[in-house]
């Protein structure tokens, strides 16, 4: 009965001298994995956005979180004239991108989503199209 | 300076009072620090970082708690019985602070030719060239021990509610339980020493004859056992927070919560500083340091021991809890009592 209890303050006081796993996170970031899925992108291509507003990504989408509106550019071409994600209903599963078949959608590594008012969940397209 | 008061010279209340300061100073500075030191030591036991972020490695943090608890909003509920909800706090936390008017924490010093031994309640006497102190010294931090019960039955009685009064009753039982083995510890070392004065319990115990390794379980179980009597890990029933919210102090807020706290934590350095006293040869060690600093040494190293334990172990359900009471610890420390006596006569 004794020697258990013993073997198990032995391994907290060794415990005491490892190095802690702790992230110091404000100042320390994590390294997320490449395949993070995180805050959605879109493509730019060509100087525009490669969306063609198929709505196969609203449409897959789990959250029906994602707004899509057609609109047709100055060569008759269909174009997304207002894209829409709205972040608090999004469960960042991914299939939005996996069902675009032009490639236009992206998830990126930014996980700091956090935000004082609700309305500022909801990304619009100047905030997804991505940074140059 | 020969003026006397009730008999006593002026310098021996002077004395009195900076030691008392001192002590008590000392005392709630390491209150608080344990609890840093808590945080710390469990963290990196649990190879976490422990505070990091108020002041430097969070070394600010028990002041931001108190701060944090002393602007919190007092509440008492409206169906508890007001008086005993508020003196209770303060019967815990009284007991646990003055048990150290007693304990012995360091040789006599001379200052400016008055002799000062450094217990708070002893006086040197010059006539007999030796300290007079308490002479049931043993049987007034006992007295003390039990008297901190009430202020957590009180507390679990007076806030009408369920898991308060729960608490309070697993504790009380528990306290009680655990006094006797505790009691029992302390009867076989003053077997040994023929004497209730804490002061010539530390006299025998010089040049390592610690009464640790005369009464190796009479040690254990008195460290246990107290670790069972101030509630502490892995007897910390009363409070288990799983299945009774906060148990005893559930109602409480603010300071009068902070109080329960501090009690909890001076309990600790009290018992850590009695199990020294009697068993790890008091202010006694090697001379190349003087006898406080001995004295913090052991203190703060027992302290540390029962985070160690608190790191270490789940807590015990309630049956367990009583059945090693009652009867392990119990048979235990009666039997240790017997074979010193045993023992004893038989070296005469
Ligand atoms: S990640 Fe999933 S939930 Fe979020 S927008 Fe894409 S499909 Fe919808
Ligand atoms: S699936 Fe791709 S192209 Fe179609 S609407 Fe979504 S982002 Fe645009």
């Amino acid at each position: 009965m004794i020697m258990p209890l013993l073997k198990g303050l032995g391994i907290t006081l060794s415990h005491l001298f490892k190095k802690p796993v702790t992230l110091q996170y404000p100042d320390e970031m994590p390294e997320v994995a490449p395949r993070f899925r995180g805050l959605h992108a879109l493509n730019i291509s060509h100087d525009k956005a490669k969306c063609v507003a198929c709505y196969l990504c609203p449409t897959v989408c789990p959250a029906k979180c994602i707004k899509v509106e057609a609109g047709e550019d100055e060569n008759h071409n269909k174009y997304a004239a207002e894209y829409e994600i709205d972040m608090l209903r999004c469960i960042f599963c991914g299939y939005c991108v996996e069902a675009c078949p032009v490639d236009a959608v992206r998830m990126t590594q930014t996980f700091e989503l956090a935000n004082y008012k609700r309305a500022d969940f909801v990304f619009t397209k100047d905030r997804l199209l991505e940074k140059k | 300076m020969d003026t006397l008061i009730l008999g006593l010279p002026v310098a021996y209340y002077i004395a009195m009072i900076a030691k008392v300061l001192v002590a008590f100073v000392f005392v709630l500075l390491t209150v608080a620090y344990a609890t840093y030191a808590e945080r710390k030591i469990i963290g990196h036991m649990q190879v976490r970082l422990g505070p990091m972020r108020t002041g430097w490695h969070g070394l600010l943090q028990p002041i931001a708690d108190g701060l944090k608890l002393f602007f919190k909003e007092e509440i008492i509920p409206a169906q508890s019985s007001k008086f005993a909800f508020l003196v209770a706090p303060l019967v815990a936390l009284i007991p646990a602070f003055i048990s150290f008017a007693v304990i012995p924490f360091g040789e006599t010093i001379t200052i400016g030719g008055y002799q000062i031994p450094l217990q708070i309640a002893a006086v040197y006497d010059p006539a007999g060239d030796r300290v007079l102190d308490v002479n049931v010294g043993v049987l007034y931090i006992l007295g003390m021990a039990s008297l901190g019960v009430y202020g957590i039955v009180l507390a679990g009685w007076s806030s009408n509610s369920k898991y308060s009064l729960l608490g309070g009753l697993r504790s009380s039982a528990q306290m009680v339980s655990y006094e006797l083995a505790a009691g029992l510890a302390i009867v076989s070392v003053f077997m040994l020493s023929e004497s209730l004065s804490l002061q010539k319990i530390v006299a025998d115990q010089a040049g390592f004859a610690w009464y640790a390794f005369k009464q190796p379980v009479a040690f254990i179980v008195f460290f246990i056992c107290s670790l069972a009597e101030i509630n502490r890990t892995p007897f910390d029933l009363p409070e288990a927070e799983t299945e009774l919210v906060s148990g005893f102090c559930t109602e409480y807020s603010s300071m009068k919560y902070a109080m329960f706290f501090m009690a909890e934590y001076a309990n600790m350095v009290t018992v850590c500083a009695v199990t020294t006293t009697l068993f790890l040869g008091g202010w006694h060690g090697p001379a190349f340091l003087p006898g406080w600093i001995w004295f913090i040494i052991k203190v703060y190293f027992l302290i540390f021991v029962c985070m160690w334990i608190r790191a270490t172990y789940p807590r015990y359900r309630y049956d367990q809890l009583m059945r090693l009471g009652w009867k392990f610890f119990l048979p235990l420390t009666l039997l240790n009592v017997v074979a010193t006596g045993i023992v004893v006569t038989l070296l005469k």
